[in-house]
């Protein structure tokens, strides 16, 4: 028995691939669940239930999947120019810092409103991108496998959050856990549904997505970076200045991790602490992975992993299942997906 | 500023070198073998993880330490087979397979354990690894508590460091995962298979990952919670690449990181109004530094990363 690859993909299998993928997915966690004393489709029926099955859950997973879309994207357009940027964590909490800073000192009074809101996304990205642009640098310049220091960064900036919110940015009103500043109510991202957390932010993320989707099939940019992530030694003789390009990426792959972090302050947090992201940039990965790292599928795998995590956070509180389940199915879709990328790009032969 | 320098002549601090160390260099040289045989294991972070939870859970339930660690290293080659299958036979990407087994590994290990200990409750606690007394040796001046005194996993890794040396520069099993990772068709040509060597080499790797990981809970701390490993196997990715691939230099590289884990952990009582996260990010920033002055130079497994599948080029 021997893999061949495919000539042809056909699209039945791309558009299954995930569907597969998700069940395999399930069936497989399911055993975990039924260890802890629980009948898997009782829990399964009670994920989909909080996940979907109020106005409360829907939206509360739509929030959930907003900063999901974001870094999705991000891990998208990095692993398709094969840059492995995996900081999309550090570059979120540096996008959230920078616009709780902006957001309380620099732009009240300065610039109001819509405004000022898209200042502060611009420097969520800008700071986002300014983190990934180092490992993309060094990459370039020294041959430093980015893989390494962008996961190093991660830690990095984290510490660096804490040390801003315990120092300079400390809001001097907050009690118990430290956290920074809130930015001026202006900033708020208005509500898309009255009483829930749903935030204008969801428009920002799909929107988001449609950008990436033009830029990569419709632009120059966006083929030389798809050519490159296909062979660069080919890339760089058909004339794609490699380290442009490379940085380019990095700054558009950055910049969403970035605008994620903005847009979860300016929707949800309103302060930055430690604890925002529940692994938001680690995420995204899987979210990239079972889009097949296309912008549109990144959206609906976004929704995917929220209704997961939403899922099994009501689904723990009635069955008494450890709400780590979720990262256990999230992590096993990662691995499955893999398998059935496998299958879709080669045919067994005999 | 002196008493900066004094630490440097405590035999505590020296001694928790060694100690910090240990975890490092068992991860190190896991991510070496695999390295060495052709395979990035970016799955180490989530099989210390899984390490540290099995070693805990078999001596919470009942059994002596050094089956915590044997259970351990079991876990930790199932992880490293479930990463080999997916990147050898299947020829997929290894950095997204290795970041799914981090994610799998650590999610699996804490579900785990919150099958057993609840939320809100303490941690339980099992009896460590005692630190050894050896007739004399412990009993020397300054010598004794920094080389002496260590628990026995630590001298484990230790032994681990001069045996692998030894496998691969003077058997033919070391040649063989050598020439692996640089040029699986000539391995071929030899008459072994590459795959089967690669998927061996990855579970060795992982195992002794995964004893990493278990001597955070069996000598360094004596619970389990999540988060404990820290990005100490990232770390470790980056010193095999500082050590260039040798398991000599792979020990040197973990005692200098521990060296600065050791002493900035000392400096923070020593300096006062340096906020104490400028200490914590110290040693990923020397990493990052480490990593720019070795890069230009470092000596890459060739085939590192390439997938090999019989008959294609």
């Amino acid at each position: 028995m021997r893999l061949e690859r495919r000539a042809h993909v056909p699209l039945v299998l791309v558009a299954t691939a995930p569907l597969a993928a998700i069940a395999v997915a399930l069936m497989l966690a399911a055993g975990l669940i039924a260890a802890a004393g629980v009948n898997p489709l009782t829990a399964y029926a009670e994920m989909a239930r909080a996940a979907f099955g109020s106005r409360g859950g829907i939206t509360e997973l739509l929030t959930r999947a907003t900063p999901l879309m974001l870094t999705g994207l991000a891990a998208a357009v990095a692993f398709r120019a094969r840059l492995w940027n995996i900081g999309a964590e550090g570059q979120f909490f540096l996008g959230a810092l920078t616009v709780a800073w902006a957001g309380h000192f620099l732009l009240p009074g300065v610039l109001g409103g819509p405004m000022g809101m898209a200042a502060l996304m611009v420097m969520g990205m800008v700071a986002g991108a300014a983190l990934l642009a180092g490992p993309a640098y060094l990459r370039m310049r020294f041959g430093v496998d980015e893989v390494v220091t962008t996961l190093l960064l991660n830690f990095v900036a984290i510490l660096f959050v804490g040390l801003m919110i315990e120092g300079p940015l400390r809001d001097p009103l907050a009690f118990g856990w430290p956290q920074s500043v809130p930015i001026d109510p202006d900033y708020r991202l208005p509500r898309l549904v009255e009483r829930t957390r749903l935030h204008a932010g969801l428009l920002v993320a799909i929107a988001a997505a449609a950008v990436v989707w033009l830029v990569l099939s419709r632009t120059v940019f966006g083929t030389e970076a798809r050519a490159l992530g296909h062979n660069a030694t080919a890339a760089g003789f058909a004339g794609v200045r490699l380290t442009r390009t490379i940085l380019g990426v990095a700054c558009l792959s950055g910049g969403l991790a970035g605008l994620a972090g903005a847009i979860e302050v300016m929707g949800v947090t309103r302060a930055v602490t430690t604890t925002m992201s529940p692994g938001f940039g680690y995420a995204g990965i899987v979210v990239a992975m079972l889009a097949a790292l296309h912008p549109a599928g990144v959206v609906a795998a976004a929704i995917f992993v929220a209704a997961v995590f939403v899922g099994a956070d009501g689904m723990s509180r009635a069955t008494g299942v450890p709400s780590f389940i979720a990262d256990v199915i999230v992590a096993l879709s990662l691995l499955t997906m893999l398998v059935a990328l496998v299958f879709t790009s080669h045919r067994i032969r005999r | 500023m002196t008493e900066a320098l004094e630490l440097l002549t405590t035999a505590s601090l020296w001694a928790s070198v060694l100690r910090i160390a240990t975890p490092l260099i068992f991860g190190v040289l896991g991510a070496l073998i695999c390295e060495r045989a052709g395979v990035l294991n970016l799955g180490i972070e989530g099989i210390m993880t899984m390490g540290a939870m099995v070693g805990w859970l078999t001596v919470y339930l009942g059994a002596d330490l050094w089956t915590g660690l044997a259970m351990a290293a079991v876990a930790g080659a199932a992880l490293g087979l479930l990463h080999a299958l997916l990147t050898v036979p299947l020829g997929l990407s290894q950095h997204v397979s290795g970041l799914g087994i981090t994610l799998f590994g650590s999610a699996l290990a804490y579900y785990l354990y919150r099958l057993i200990v609840e939320v809100g409750q303490l941690p339980p606690t099992i009896a460590r690894f005692p630190r050894l007394h050896i007739p004399v040796l412990s009993d020397l001046p300054f010598i004794g508590p920094v080389l002496f005194q260590q628990a026995a996993p630590t001298y484990l890794a230790l032994a681990a460091v001069v045996g692998l040396a030894w496998v691969l520069a003077r058997t033919p099993l070391g040649l063989a995962l050598r020439m692996t990772g640089e040029n699986p068709h000539a391995v071929e040509a030899q008459g072994l298979n590459p795959i089967a060597l690669r998927i061996g080499a990855v579970m060795a790797g992982s195992a002794l990952m995964a004893l990493g990981g278990a001597f955070l809970t069996t000598v360094a701390f004596n619970s389990f919670f999540p988060e404990m490993v820290q990005g100490r196997g990232w770390i470790c990715i980056a010193l095999v690449v500082f050590a260039s691939w040798r398991p000599g230099k792979a020990l040197l590289g973990a005692l200098l990181f521990a060296f600065f884990d050791a002493y900035q952990l000392r400096l923070q009582t020593v300096i006062d109004g340096v906020p104490y996260q400028l200490f914590l990010m110290a040693p990923y920033l020397l990493s990052i530094l480490a990593l720019v002055l070795v890069a230009r130079r470092a000596e890459v497994p060739a085939a590192l990363m390439a997938p090999w599948r019989r008959g294609e080029r």
